[in-house]
């Protein structure tokens, strides 16, 4: 399945806006021969911010890794801003920054010795001004002497982002930003990237949680077992990702729907013990007060109920099937 | 080009060392004079002089040949097996640096160390014992030459290395042993024949034969056979990091 949605038609009405990274037909097995990528197009538009979507081991960590020139790819294409990242991979890499998922960093250095180091591994010659900005900016001016081991898990995920950004990149790719971080942190760390974009800044994210991809993104790629299954605008994507199922649980089983529930949407599960309701959780008023309503109506009494989110893995294997989410 | 990037990783590299100068320099200089103790005024008073040369002078090049292999070795291995290990290799891979510029600032940063090392025992074996350098410039150039070389078979090794133990392996159980038998404290003419004979197929010999010659004039091998030899070894590790590169050898997946 290949998804474009540079010229998909929800954008056909808009103006086309060049991709900044450009991704055609990328594929990576592994020595072991698993395969992490398959097939993978996407154009990733400047100055928006992607969340790649998927569960643990779906390829999100190899295709940032492919692009950045850490994973060799086995098959395809990519250009960053024109640039082949094979060819041109020094004009590639100087527009992208990487924050990696652990936290590696020199623990013996300081966070300003160490900005200084990644800006001038990236060619860049040395400016005060701009990394005490940058230090600043993540709060992490008053540490910047310390060494880093001192520092808490958050500190450290600052200064790789800071890090990141020392060589003033145009591209920042985060993956798991998020992971084993509190929620305080979540907070300030969805400010700060909503911050770089409003700075023109290209971001990529990957996450395994739903929400945070809600909170954050402009567009949405889903990407399962190595396979982008679909890329699209956050907004379409939560209506079709939010959908939510009611479940009663019956007081007397019933073998059929009766006909007076004919225009509900309905279905029977657990052998006639269960009733299931569908429903858009975004949808303007979910109906489920008349539902209710008209099951006492109808004497059909129920002894408890729940909700339930579609899961991502429901989501997975829908949108694999071709089942439409 | 990225000169800048080179530089920064160089001094990245120059800084670690620098946090442990006591232990980079401490170390090799307190053992070498323990060596000039025992060799140059204990026992080497009461040995004959090798070659015309005095036994506690003749060990020099020897000795500080056994630090340049040692040194150079676990400098560039640690260096660049150091980032794998704790992951922030991720960074040097996605700079905007070619292969040869990350060999030429991790090589170089790890031969530096040790040619400093080396003058530095070098200076240190003046206060003990009568020296004298009669090709300076072939001592220089012998001096880069194996530190060079042997920090590009250290960076192999520490791309090699899946542990900490395989990184001190290979100093332990194959460098200490080719040193000390290489003729690091004797002239291997002192030797049976049939163990001179031996003594040949260790590479060693040909570096500190070089290398001794270049202090007193006299060697075990010809002055040219002992270039030859490190440029081939410097040339065959050369091969083994480009081919390394070319693959992604446990570097890149």
């Amino acid at each position: 399945m290949r998804f474009d949605a540079c010229t998909g038609p929800s954008w056909a009405s808009k103006s086309p806006v060049d991709p900044i990274i450009s991704i055609t037909g990328l594929g990576k097995t592994y020595a072991s021969g698993q395969v992490a990528l398959r097939d993978v197009d996407l154009q990733i538009r400047k100055g928006e911010i992607l969340a790649l979507l998927g569960p643990n081991g779906a390829g999100k960590t190899t295709l940032i890794s492919v692009v950045c020139g850490i994973v060799q790819a086995s098959a395809g294409r990519v250009l960053v801003d024109g640039h082949d990242i094979r060819s041109g991979y020094r004009a590639a890499r100087k527009q992208i920054g990487l924050v990696p998922q652990e936290l590696s960093t020199d623990l013996f250095e300081t966070p300003w010795a160490t900005v200084n180091f990644s800006r001038g591994l990236f060619g860049h010659p040395p400016n005060d001004a701009y990394l005490e900005q940058l230090l600043r900016d993540l709060s992490l001016w008053e540490k910047r002497k310390n060494k880093i081991m001192t520092l808490s898990g958050g500190m450290k995920r600052r200064v790789l982002i800071a890090k990141a950004l020392a060589h003033e990149p145009q591209i920042l790719f985060l993956d798991e930003p998020t992971a084993g971080v509190d929620v305080k942190l979540r907070r300030e760390m969805w400010k700060l990237v909503r911050g770089l974009r409003d700075r023109g800044v290209t971001i990529i994210l990957t996450t395994h949680y739903l929400e945070e991809a809600e909170e954050m993104a402009d567009r949405i790629g889903v990407i399962n077992k190595g396979q982008l299954i679909l890329v699209e605008e956050k907004r379409e994507l939560m209506k079709k990702l939010g959908r939510r199922k009611l479940t009663l649980l019956l007081r007397e089983p019933m073998a059929a729907l009766p006909p007076s529930l004919a225009d509900w949407e309905l279905t029977l599960g657990a052998e006639g013990r269960e009733l299931e309701y569908r429903f858009e959780a975004h949808q303007e008023g979910t109906r489920i007060p008349d539902l209710l309503q008209r099951l006492t109506e109808q004497g059909i009494g129920f002894t408890d109920l729940h909700t339930q989110k579609s899961s991502l893995e429901e989501i997975f294997v829908r949108l694999v099937e071709g089942d439409g989410p | 080009m990225n000169p800048r990037g080179i530089w920064s990783l160089y001094r990245f590299e120059m800084a670690r060392a620098l946090r442990t100068v006591w232990q980079s320099l401490a170390g090799p200089v307190i053992t070498t004079s323990l060596y000039f103790v025992v060799f140059g005024g204990a026992i080497g008073s009461r040995m004959q002089a090798v070659d015309g040369v005095e036994y506690g002078a003749f060990i020099v090049p020897g000795l500080l040949m056994l630090s340049l292999l040692t040194l150079s070795i676990s400098n560039a291995s640690i260096g660049i097996y150091f980032p794998r290990f704790t992951g922030t290799i991720y960074e040097i891979l996605s700079a905007p640096m070619s292969y040869a510029e990350l060999v030429v600032a991790y090589v170089g940063a790890a031969a530096t160390k040790s040619m400093v090392v080396g003058l530095i025992i070098l200076g240190t074996s003046a206060l003990f014992v009568p020296l004298r350098i009669e090709h300076p410039f072939w001592m220089a150039g012998f001096l880069v030459l194996t530190s060079v070389s042997f920090s590009l078979f250290g960076f192999i090794l520490g791309i090699w290395a899946k542990g900490f133990e395989q990184l001190s392996f290979v100093p332990m159980l194959v460098i200490t042993p080719l040193t000390f038998l290489g003729g690091a404290f004797y002239s291997i003419d002192m030797l049976p024949p049939f163990w001179r004979q031996v003594s040949l197929f260790n590479p060693v010999v040909y570096l500190i034969s070089g290398f001794r010659w270049s202090f007193y004039g006299q060697g075990d091998v010809s002055v040219g056979q002992s270039l030859g030899f490190t440029l081939l070894f410097f040339a065959l590790c050369l091969g083994v990091v480009a081919w390394i590169f070319k693959t992604g050898y446990r570097l890149k997946e």
